[in-house]
């Protein structure tokens, strides 16, 4: 089946005074169109090393890519000089950040910040870039008054401000779209209003997106696959319903129990004991064993391969189907 | 009342000028909000960005007085108070803030920050590092680590070090405002922990804000559902839950992500022209405009805060 993008083994690293931070540690990932494919994880876990690999944002040095190949469309992004990277980028995939404040411009108004997108790609006269600028933003739930390509970002709310952003990273029909945890800066009601568009978008264009979050909450809402990574590392990847249902690796059961819910009242929250451990400092082993329940001293020594259990199900721990310990169920 | 806290008719308001004009235009950041809590248990107020949240409990610990309304705390009149009676009820009450980051100074050691409270006190030094050595356990941290800096810990790690911080004082009420929004779901469950452990054994009071219902849910004995600054809707949690009235709880509620509320077949033709230029409504319910079942009578006069049942209030003409 052809894939959208293909992720093989990518490896990047940090450049520090002692030693490395290991961002990414081999992680393989594959997204077709029209597909969702949500990866977890907590902050410093790799998620946005991953997502600005692909664009091609991340500044070398310090960072280096050890090994490991991009394939979107059948070319490797990787391999692709500065300006063809600008072609990409974009054009054919869209980028939606977690901060919209942060990323739109705020000395122009959205009106200028969508049309200037079009018009460096398509090269279409500023007329008609304003009337697809302003079907856009439509699109995006803005009625069809000309005052928002007037306004300032400044002018717009949270949730405003992250529809005129979507409607910049989809102007130019890209095939693939990543969304940056694009709804942790919302209010909840905001949130499943910006998810709902996010997802009639994608039908309505059919593109593959990738979606980031921390929030497996957000990501049950929206992605048809997911891959929950850890320290650098996919531990776990799965069609959804799998995932939920039947998670394999500890790292996955854990995330699951320890949000809190209202059906959980008077019982005491599942959390993981320690951090995620720091990018420079990666244990041996299995990355998630100083946290883990189950660990031993295998754990310690042998990075678990990571296996295909059940129709894709993919994970990699020494212990799946084994044992689980009663006291955390 | 024999409520341990308990606000009332509380309003905050801020003034703004005009240009030219003398008139004084005000905002209502808290509009006649009053609520009762009972010793050693959690009040969770949930609101989205923006309702008033923060104001509200900055006007209760008198960090930002209240433009009027009544704030008793204990069987005392907080508004009643000279500023040197009311800095020893303020250690009785603490805040702990949402962002760990710029909660804590972060030019000074962390015994320095916990010593501050103690100093003002009068505390001898080797008292003073006894106590800081037993709140740091008590929270959590090696009490080895006293004299390192804010930038060694972790996010989560701050945090706990914040609310050993607000624990010097030895209060008894808490105002946790978003504490654990900023940190990830592995550490959220440590803090809510510890948290819920710390209530138990020093019999705590909490006021905990948060814009996350299911963490309301899971923590809290009653909670109240805050729209731009007037409690809409107001009960005990298990009532909450089973039985939310008002229409903006009922969207809240649907709002929570993971109930697969996303029909896969939505082409947005419901949707309503969402966000407008809004403006405050001059008279009527504050949330009409949203509302899915407003009426002409919406418009015209503000539902009152009433009650359906035992200890469960709402502000809506259907309820």
């Amino acid at each position: 089946m052809g894939n959208l993008l293909t992720i093989k083994n990518l490896d990047v690293s940090f450049e520090q005074e002692q030693s490395d931070a290991r961002a990414l540690r081999g992680v393989d990932l594959s997204l077709s169109s029209g597909e969702t494919h949500a990866l977890v994880g907590e902050s410093g876990s790799g998620k946005t090393v991953t997502s600005m690999c692909i664009l091609g944002l991340l500044p070398i040095p310090p960072a280096n890519v050890n090994s490991g190949e991009i394939i979107f469309h059948g070319k490797n992004l990787l391999s692709l000089s500065e300006s063809e990277k600008r072609k990409v980028r974009g054009k054919e995939i869209g980028m939606i950040f977690q901060e919209p404040a942060k990323y739109l411009n705020p000395a122009y108004n959205i009106g200028e910040q969508i049309t200037e997108t079009l018009i460096t790609h398509f090269q279409t006269d500023r007329k008609s870039a304003t009337g697809q600028a302003l079907e856009f933003l439509h699109l995006v739930g803005f009625g069809k008054s000309r005052r928002i390509l007037n306004s300032y970002p400044h002018e717009l709310s949270g949730g405003m401000k992250q529809r005129a952003m979507i409607a910049m990273a989809i102007c130019c029909h890209p095939a693939l779209l990543i969304a940056d945890e694009p709804t942790t800066a919302l209010d909840v009601t905001l949130q499943l209003q910006i998810l709902r568009l996010i997802h009639r978008l994608k039908i309505k264009f059919t593109m593959g997106i990738l979606f980031i979050s921390h929030d497996l909450g957000v990501v049950n809402e929206i992605s048809d696959k997911i891959s929950v990574i850890y320290a650098g590392k996919i531990v776990e990847s799965a069609v959804k319903d799998q995932l939920f249902e039947n998670p394999l690796h500890p790292y996955t059961k854990l995330l699951l129990l320890s949000i809190p819910d209202a059906a959980k009242r008077g019982t005491r929250l599942k959390a993981i004991p320690g951090t995620v451990p720091d990018a420079g400092h990666i244990p041996a082993g299995c990355s998630f064993h100083p946290r883990c329940p189950l660990a031993e001293d295998k754990c310690k020594i042998e990075i678990p391969a990571t296996v295909d259990y059940d129709n894709g199900h993919l994970a990699a721990c020494h212990f799946i189907g084994k044992k689980w310990i009663d006291s955390y169920q | 009342m024999d409520r341990f806290l308990s606000i009332k008719n509380l309003e905050k308001r801020y003034y703004g000028h005009g240009f030219l004009s003398r008139k004084r235009s005000a905002v209502r950041a808290v509009d006649g909000v009053s609520l009762g809590i009972d010793g050693n248990t959690v009040f969770g107020l949930v609101g989205e960005s923006g309702c008033g949240k923060t104001t509200l409990v900055r006007a209760v610990l008198y960090l930002d007085p209240p433009t009027s309304g009544e704030v008793w705390f204990d069987g005392t009149l907080l508004g009643g108070l000279r500023s040197r009676e009311l800095r020893s009820y303020r250690k009785r009450m603490q805040i702990v803030f949402q962002d760990p980051n710029s909660a804590l100074n972060p030019k000074m050691r962390i015994q320095d920050s916990l010593a501050e409270g103690l100093i003002n006190r009068g505390w001898a030094h080797q008292k003073r590092i006894k106590r800081i050595e037993e709140l740091l356990d008590l929270v959590g941290i090696s009490p080895a680590h006293r004299s390192r800096y804010p930038h060694e810990f972790s996010g989560g790690q701050k945090q706990r070090i914040v609310i050993a911080r607000a624990l010097t004082m030895e209060p008894d009420f808490l105002a946790l405002d978003e504490p654990v929004s900023n940190l990830d779901v592995s550490i959220q469950a440590q803090i809510i922990n510890l948290l819920l452990d710390l209530k138990k054994e020093l019999a705590l009071t909490y006021l905990f804000i948060s814009h996350d219902l299911n963490l309301v849910a899971y923590l809290s004995d009653r909670i109240g559902v805050m729209y731009n600054g007037r409690i809409m809707e107001i009960s005990s949690t298990d009532e909450m839950i089973n039985n939310p009235c008002h229409p903006y709880t009922l969207k809240l509620f649907s709002s929570v992500p993971g109930k697969q509320t996303i029909d896969k077949t939505d082409d947005g033709s419901s949707e309503r022209a969402i966000e407008k230029w809004t403006t405050m409504p001059a008279a009527g319910c504050l949330y009409a405009d949203q509302c899915i079942a407003e009426q002409q009578r919406c418009r015209q006069v503000a539902p009152e805060l009433r009650e359906i049942r035992k200890g469960h209030r709402v502000a809506c003409f259907r309820a």
